[in-house]
């Protein structure tokens, strides 16, 4: 990104950063967001992204963006991951263990089918 | 007792970097102090000698720092440093079972360390993750919803 | 030891063996066997997995779902679904009442979020999140469009208080750095977030990063400072780290450095770290921490304002006071004054911890009752117990029971209830705590946090703590509470800093509230609430007793005695309460008297 000299730089920044948010909800990019603030880390969030990582590589799934966020607020639901199909709501899951992470990746990025159970209302 | 000291050219080169990083100056005593400790394990005479030296700040100064501050320690320390939450959330949620069943599975009590060098136990005030209380520190990594169970599981991630 | 990849827990209360978990159990053995998956599952008996009223039941893990209603016929289904599928067998599974289900929803109707509109909803780590957010558009239009006058003017109107605990007007504090003539300047974040339960910085520092170093750019326009120092707890590793990629990435883009926005305002900063003392949250503790000090406070005045860091002009506000100005800045004065009460201005963030049922964070605006905070928000107390005490401000706050849940919180009712904002713990308590044992807990945390600078703090709360520790174990004299009531007068009247000023809060908010807890562990040598260890006894009940003799294999002091299949007693002169016994024990036959 270029150096931000004026307002108009400044305007000019923002605007791009919104298309590019516009551009991965209309793809159908499946984007997947982690809790990783320092409480999501202490209940385990870490191995939660690898399983999710590691998920996507072993079943070669393709359009998913994995991405991290800090505390989102609901530390005793902790770790939290935030499953964004496409331009459907957000959907937000909580107490998420290795092992159920792998389910939501295989039930809600692959299938489109949430995974109710863990779900959480935020 | 067991605990690994390192030697003096380990020392001074801790010294060293942790000056050149941030320069040799009074005001960026605790980066620098933070650094070695962190590198070394704690702060020995050796190291706050070259500090003193290179700072051209008095001994007397840097020992009143050390000594100050919780997470500075001017004695050895174990291996992996235990750094439990004494802090009343974590108290309420149960911590004071989960330090009982540390205190057991290590056999030393609190500001002790294990007689191999592997451990030091050590309480600290809230580090900010109660909503997950009871909470502990293993060197850098935080555990959480921590159950006077899972004691044993965790240490045995450090063997 | 074998590794079993799955473990059953069925449970085999009376309700449920009465219909039938004995069968279901041993169906469930005979599935596993037949289907070679005995050495992976294991399979256990407990007690209370649920309520029983659904039996037979089990529970699976590590997924915790809960099969109620079952038959021996339908286990070979959910092996199958289960363990060989790896699908849940969802008609069996327990339809969870909604209620137990309900989440800390955010924002809820009480919710308004300012400060943490951002949190949790970006890539902290990634810059152009922000900018989607109108990020650093309030630092373009005050660089270009406005005087630092007209900023401090704009911070003024808008009543916001330093969110750090002493609630003085943001807007003054600038003025008064401004004013003065030397340099140069400092501009200061307080991020030595040191309150226990207090995570509210934190969550600001991980999840929005730049609302803090935009909030400092414009104050340090608005002061006339070039330097700045977030001074953040090195108990928060990964909030500096944080802190570190966004400000490299600001400073990349040239929104940190030399001339700004093409305005010729230059203005950097650094990270500092704290090493662990609660005490440098304090602002002159603080600045002397910078300067490579131990971390003693001074005596005010001069304030920083005129004489801070380096003995130069500085302004050192809070991480939340910081956070809030670019939306100041970009929705109005008035916006932001709309919110709240005639004094305090605004929103808060808060930190629930304790007995709660949704522990974490949220963000009202002042004028709200502690009881919406702690029910509507918070969801009540934990399994439903009663409420007694809810301690706000951290750990030199009061404790306020019952009597005040209707109280609206902002600075100065809570000041005037005994209590103080400070940062915004807010720890709740229920029946089953022991207020001296907190007031215990609260003061050895302050005692050893004291700089040890001056007398009445230093050697005054370890006076108190001695009283309090005495009287918890048992030995508590007649004029202990007397002698208490003096102590904190005189504490509170003569300490430097805030620590000491506060330390006595807790225990003199549970001496007025509480004073016959203080009482009958003094008089009667009783804890109510069955918590202080030399004042209980934990007995095995005659008659629930079963004698299993797990109790006794598990105690790690060898108090326990009795036979097989005998009633177990335990010697109350070798037992050290640790409780291990009573949780161990399927048949809660242990009780604490």
């Amino acid at each position: 990104m270029a150096t931000i000299k004026s307002l108009d730089d400044l305007k000019r920044a923002r605007e791009e950063a919104l298309k590019k948010r516009e551009l991965k909800a209309s793809s159908g990019t499946v984007q997947v967001i982690v809790g990783m603030g320092t409480c999501g880390i202490a209940a385990g969030a870490r191995d939660t992204m690898k399983a999710i990582l590691e998920t996507i590589e072993k079943d070669s799934i393709n359009g998913v963006l994995v991405t991290q966020t800090g505390c989102v607020g609901v530390c005793e639901k902790e770790p939290i991951v935030q499953v964004i199909h496409g331009e459907n709501p957000k959907v937000t899951y909580g107490k998420v263990t290795p092992e159920i992470a792998r389910l939501i990746v295989k039930e809600h990025v692959v299938n489109g089918k949430i995974f109710e159970k863990n779900v959480i209302n935020l | 007792m067991a605990i690994e000291v390192k030697d003096t050219k380990a020392v001074l080169k801790a010294v060293q970097d942790a000056v050149s990083r941030f320069g040799a100056t009074q005001d960026e005593l605790i980066p620098i102090l933070n650094d070695i400790n962190r590198e070394i394990g704690y702060l020995p005479g050796e190291a706050l000698d070259e500090v003193s030296r290179l700072l051209r700040v008095p001994k007397s100064h840097l020992f009143s720092v050390a000594s100050f501050y919780r997470m500075l320690s001017t004695k050895p320390r174990g291996k992996h440093v235990i750094q439990f939450c004494e802090s009343a959330p974590c108290h309420v949620a149960g911590g004071r079972e989960v330090f009982q069943a540390v205190k057991e599975a290590l056999q030393i009590d609190e500001n002790e360390s294990t007689p191999d060098g592997n451990w030091t136990l050590t309480t600290t005030s809230c580090l900010g993750v109660c909503g997950v209380g009871p909470v502990m520190m293993i060197d850098d990594d935080i555990f959480g919803n921590v159950d006077p169970k899972q004691v044993p599981s965790i240490l045995a991630k450090y063997k | 030891m074998a590794y079993f990849r799955s473990h059953v827990l069925v449970c085999v209360d009376p309700e449920c063996l009465k219909h039938g978990a004995h069968d279901v159990l041993d169906s469930l053995q005979d599935e596993l066997v037949a289907q070679g998956l005995i050495d992976e599952i294991q399979v256990l008996e407990t007690s209370r997995i649920g309520s029983c009223s659904n039996g037979p039941e089990m529970m699976v893990y590590p997924e915790g779902i809960h099969y109620v209603g079952l038959t021996p016929d339908d286990v070979p289904y959910i092996v199958e679904e289960h363990f060989l599928k790896g699908r849940i067998a969802t008609k069996f599974v327990e339809q969870e009442k909604k209620l137990v289900d309900e989440e800390l929803s955010a924002p809820t109707s009480k919710e308004i979020r300012v400060v943490l509109k951002n949190c949790g909803k970006i890539d902290p780590e990634n810059i152009e999140d922000y900018f989607a957010e109108n990020g650093y558009e309030a630092l373009g239009s005050v660089l270009s469009s406005k005087t630092p006058e007209e900023v401090i003017d704009i911070v003024l109107q808008s009543g916001l208080r330093g969110r750090g605990g002493a609630g003085f007007p943001a807007g003054k504090k600038w003025q008064f750095c401004r004013a003065s003539k030397e340099t140069p300047k400092y501009v200061i974040c307080n991020a030595d977030e040191g309150d226990p339960g207090a995570f509210m910085n934190r969550r600001v520092l991980e999840g929005d990063p730049h609302a803090v170093l935009e909030g400092m750019i414009i104050a340090a326009y608005a002061i006339g400072s070039n330097q700045g120092y977030i001074y953040c707890r090195a108990e928060y590793p990964i909030a500096v780290k944080t802190l570190n990629i966004a400000i490299d990435q600001a400073r990349n883009l040239g929104l940190l450095g030399k001339n700004i926005l093409g305005s010729g305002f230059d203005f950097d900063l650094e990270v500092r770290m704290g090493a662990g003392a609660f005490v440098c949250g304090e602002e002159t503790a603080l600045m002397a921490s910078i300067e490579g000090n131990r971390g003693e406070p001074r005596p005010r005045p001069p304030f920083p304002a005129v004489k801070g860091l380096f003995a130069k002009p500085s302004n050192i506000n809070n991480v939340e006071t910081y956070a809030n100005v670019p939306q100041i800045i970009l929705k109005g004065a008035d916006w932001y004054a709309s919110m709240g009460t005639e004094k305090s201005k605004g929103t808060k963030t808060f930190a629930l911890a304790g007995d709660v049922k949704h522990t974490g964070l949220i963000e009202v605006p002042f004028g709200i009752s502690l009881r919406e905070i702690i029910y509507d928000v918070g969801g009540g107390i934990k399994d439903d117990k009663g409420f007694k005490a809810i301690q706000t401000g951290g750990p030199m706050g009061g404790c306020l029971p019952s009597e005040y849940l209707d109280l609206p919180v902002d600075y100065e009712e809570l000041a005037k209830a005994g209590s103080i904002m400070g940062s915004g713990g807010l720890v709740v308590m229920d029946e089953e705590t022991c207020m001296v044992d907190i007031a215990r807990f609260f003061m050895e945390f302050t005692q050893d946090e004291s700089c040890g600078k001056c007398t009445p703090c230093r050697v005054g709360t370890r006076r108190i703590l001695e009283i309090l520790e005495r009287i918890c174990d048992g030995k508590g004299k007649d004029d202990d509470i007397e002698t208490l009531e003096m102590l904190c007068r005189e504490i509170k009247g003569a300490s430097l800093c805030g620590l000491g000023q506060g330390a006595p809060n807790p225990v003199e908010s549970i001496l007025k509230h509480f004073r016959s807890e203080y009482e009958a562990h003094i008089y009667e040598k009783k804890c109510p609430a069955k918590v202080c260890k030399s004042l209980i006894r934990y007995e095995i009940i005659d008659g629930t007793c079963t004698g299993c003799t797990v109790c006794a294999r598990n105690c790690p002091v060898n108090a326990i005695s009795g036979e097989r299949r005998q009633t177990h007693v335990i010697d109350p002169d070798v037992c050290v309460r640790c409780g291990i016994c009573m949780q161990v024990c399927n048949f809660n036959a242990i009780v604490i008297n």
